[in-house]
């Protein structure tokens, strides 16, 4: 641990800004990034969590040096993107929002044909194709064409193609959007493994459970800007209680209830309460104790839930929206 | 090797796949156009009228530029706006070691390789129907190539900048259908009206089927086809000098 303090960090933003014309405002400004400042160490699993329109995406296209940062510094691998674009691309990987296959070709020509992009000699590339189907699950499918794939087959072939330069960094784009619960968990899993061969990670999400599992350490982002930043379980320590009630009301209930609980919870230590549209949360160190007053008002919820705090409800006290807004 | 190269390979591999389908569009319709229109409706034309020459040796050079214009313009336009907003091939090259000027760079090349392949077939059936009448009709390959490229580099510099797919249609059908039927492709312009003929002679199509006219039916003249190519070159140059920038705005911004 000590060499890692001395070594410079592999990624250090520093005030960066992206800003496009106004669609709106003829002649305007839009700051999709409005100055941001992070670094991220070699091996670290980075998140930026955020919902959409956070400024997730301007940012992963700065880091991958397709998009020029309109102010602000930007080192990746002790190189400056604005001048070494080209040395910097061919030591990431990335795994952009769309997997943008080539649907005409095999499993397998899709990473050919990438490799070849980077310029690897056709022996070595064949070499990697295998071993990297192999780590996708893809060998049954090596010969199939792409259009044959299922959505998380195509995710992990575009994973698979992402690593055949063998990147140092690896960047991926909400990269378990749509897919369903069985499909995420095997792509954690391959992320892990990744994780653990040394590749560092930097991934956007706007899901709470993604990021607790990958991340040692995430930024949450609002309105182009950082929010706070830390590890998942120092957000949740800083911003949240130790459990939720969750407790939901008849929606014509919800308001008087609101009011009761809300005078319940300002008598009692440590808690706190959010109204959301649908469901009542209370924040509190004990969700027993909490349920427990509750009822001994005589409030009658339709259902009560005592939970830890997640992510979520760190996004929801940061910036007060929740994330699937 | 150059980085652009690698581009124009990820084409070419692509094509080893689809190549098949494209030969309907590129050589199996303009074929048909020659059959119909040259052999078929030809025949009512007297050959008096075209200074002695058949209407398919008149006809077949001038389909031969149009073709490579219409092939230039599938290639360039629509695959272009495809490769970044549908198959988004454009995208993923983009995040490899390739600049945005080596992924125009190497699709412009295997462009410029599917215009000359698909004149070259062209020019072959035509010499086989006997629709060529001078050896300078092999030169009416590259000069076919240079009319394909006066159209596909200013057409890739702009479709890159599109972002509604029925803007390609609409420039299609307002701009190229009519250029088709103005430049003498299909009749003389000894035949249309006087007012209308310096309008012809600013398309660029009409000195890409003058080009391949002269040169199939052995009239060609130096100066003239000096002005010809010359006008063809500054389109194709000046199409890659608006394409560098267009590609460097809409691949990285």
């Amino acid at each position: 641990m000590a060499t890692d303090s001395i070594e410079a960090p592999l990624i250090e933003a520093k005030g960066l800004v992206k800003a496009y014309p106004a669609r709106d405002r003829p002649g305007g400004v839009f700051q999709a990034v409005a100055g941001l400042d992070f670094h991220v160490g070699r091996g670290e699993a980075f998140g930026f969590l955020g919902p959409n329109g956070a400024g997730k995406s301007s940012t992963m296209r700065m880091l991958g040096c397709v998009s020029p940062a309109t102010a602000g510094s930007l080192r990746i691998l002790g190189m400056d993107p604005a001048r070494d674009g080209r040395r910097i691309r061919a030591r990431l990987g990335v795994v952009p929002q769309e997997d943008a296959l080539d649907t005409e070709l095999t499993v397998r020509e899709n990473l050919l044909m990438y490799g070849h992009y980077f310029g690897i000699p056709r022996r070595v590339i064949n070499e990697r194709a295998t071993r990297l189907l192999d780590f996708a699950q893809l060998v049954d499918k090596a010969g199939d064409r792409v259009e044959a794939l299922s959505g998380g087959m195509r995710r992990r072939l575009t994973i698979a193609r992402s690593l055949i330069n063998e990147p140092e960094i690896l960047l991926l784009d909400e990269p378990t959007t749509g897919l369903d619960p069985q499909a995420r968990h095997v792509l954690w899993d391959r992320l892990f493994r990744l994780k653990q061969q040394g590749v560092t990670l930097l991934l956007t999400t706007h899901y709470m459970d993604e990021a607790e599992q990958l991340c040692d350490r995430l930024v949450v982002m609002d309105k182009g800007l950082i929010a706070d930043e830390g590890s998942p379980r120092e957000l949740i320590e800083r911003h949240s209680t130790r459990e939720v009630l969750e407790l939901r009301f008849r929606l014509d209930e919800q308001e008087q209830a609101a009011e009761k609980v809300r005078a319940l919870v300002g008598a009692r230590d440590g808690e706190r309460m959010e109204v959301l549209p649908d469901r009542l949360l209370v924040y509190t160190p004990d969700g027993e104790a909490a349920l427990a007053a509750v009822t001994s008002e005589r409030l009658a919820p339709i259902t009560a839930l005592v939970r830890r705090s997640t992510l979520e409800d760190v996004f929801l006290r940061l910036t007060g929206r929740s994330l699937t807004d | 090797m150059p980085m652009f190269l690698r581009e124009f390979s990820a084409w070419m591999r692509r094509y080893r796949r689809t190549w098949r389908s494209t030969i309907v569009v590129s050589v199996a319709n303009p074929l048909l156009f020659l059959l119909a229109i040259g052999a078929g409706l030809g025949r009512l034309v007297d050959p008096a009228s075209l200074n002695g020459v058949s209407y398919l040796a008149f006809f077949a050079p001038g389909m031969l530029a149009a073709a490579a214009m219409q092939n230039a313009y599938i290639e360039s336009a629509f695959v272009v706006h495809s490769a970044l907003h549908r198959e988004r091939g454009y995208v993923v090259a983009a995040a490899t070691p390739l600049e945005p000027r080596d992924i125009m760079g190497g699709h412009l090349l295997f462009i410029a390789f599917r215009i000359a392949t698909s004149a070259l077939a062209f020019t072959v059936v035509m010499v086989a129907f006997g629709a060529a009448r001078s050896p300078w009709v092999v030169l009416a390959v590259p000069a076919a190539l240079l009319t394909g490229l006066a159209f596909a580099t200013p057409l890739a510099a702009w479709a890159v900048t599109v972002e509604r797919f029925a803007t390609l249609n609409t420039v299609f059908r307002f701009v190229l259908m009519p250029m088709y039927l103005l430049s003498g492709t299909f009749f003389t312009l000894d035949a249309v009206p006087g007012w209308l003929r310096p309008v012809a002679y600013v398309l660029p199509l009409w000195h890409g089927v003058d080009l391949c006219r002269t040169l199939s039916l052995g009239t060609a003249t130096p100066l003239t086809s000096l002005i010809h190519v010359g006008y063809l070159t500054v389109l194709a140059v000046g199409g890659v000098a608006a394409a560098l920038v267009t590609y460097r705005r809409h691949l990285h911004f």
